[in-house]
């Protein structure tokens, strides 16, 4: 079961560790924004469309990779401050190996494959957050 | 076509989307935004520097050397940032 959700609500993380409970392993990861450098909000601009289906193709790469049984990926959008939930990823399959490899294929590559863009708040000035080479690496690790 | 622009792309140039129809020999992203650069202070603020820029056309990431020919879609717009 693939899901992908790319909302302005909060994430119900209850709800979604639920869903992707489907037997033999489950592991997930949870983004929180943090207060790095004093931030004090954080809004996340998305690409309507594009996203929810870069997201929806790295789900079934995944799944067919790893062999889930279930993936899911919530992002959320919009505006955010520090200690909020900005990203969820959840994977279930027959072993632990497959379900972590996966969730960290997941979160690797959809920071830099998937249309989002944050824009932070410090000390009253705003500022778009340029991306990292860190990020390309972490991604290219699946190639 | 469809233009789509994000992030600072999108606050530099002061729109969200446009309506064009390029000249034949704009053949790819790369010329597209040549081509574009001079339309406003604000395409010029933010074309300046094309090695900054990313693209999408018909919503599928690509590299700014793709042909743009029959595309209904482009969008521009800065290295993405998410998760």
């Amino acid at each position: 079961m693939i899901r992908v959700l790319v909302s302005r609500e909060p994430i119900d993380i209850a709800g979604e560790f639920a869903r992707v409970e489907q037997g033999g392993a489950v592991a997930t990861f949870t983004g929180l924004v943090r207060a790095d450098d004093g931030v004090a909000t954080l809004e996340l601009e998305h690409y309507p469309g594009a996203t929810e289906a870069a997201l929806t193709r790295l789900a079934e790469e995944a799944r067919a990779r790893w062999s889930l049984t279930a993936a899911t990926i919530v992002h959320r959008v919009g505006p955010m401050t520090p200690g909020e939930r900005i990203v969820f990823v959840g994977t279930c399959s027959a072993h632990r190996a497959a379900a972590l490899d996966a969730c960290a294929f997941l979160i690797d590559r959809l920071k830099t494959d998937a249309p989002f863009w944050k824009r932070e708040t410090v000390d009253g000035a705003s500022r778009w957050v340029e991306a990292r080479a860190a990020d390309d690496h972490a991604a290219a690790r699946w190639t | 076509m469809k233009l789509l622009y994000f992030a600072w792309v999108r606050e530099r140039i002061g729109l969200a989307e446009e309506d064009v129809t390029p000249p034949a020999d704009v053949a790819t992203v790369a010329d597209l935004v040549a081509w574009l650069a001079p339309r406003s202070a604000g395409h010029a603020a933010a074309f300046a520097d094309p090695a900054r820029l990313r693209a999408a056309v018909d919503q599928a990431f690509v590299p700014l050397d793709t042909p743009v020919a029959g595309a209904r879609e482009v969008a521009i717009f800065p290295p993405v940032t998410g998760g």
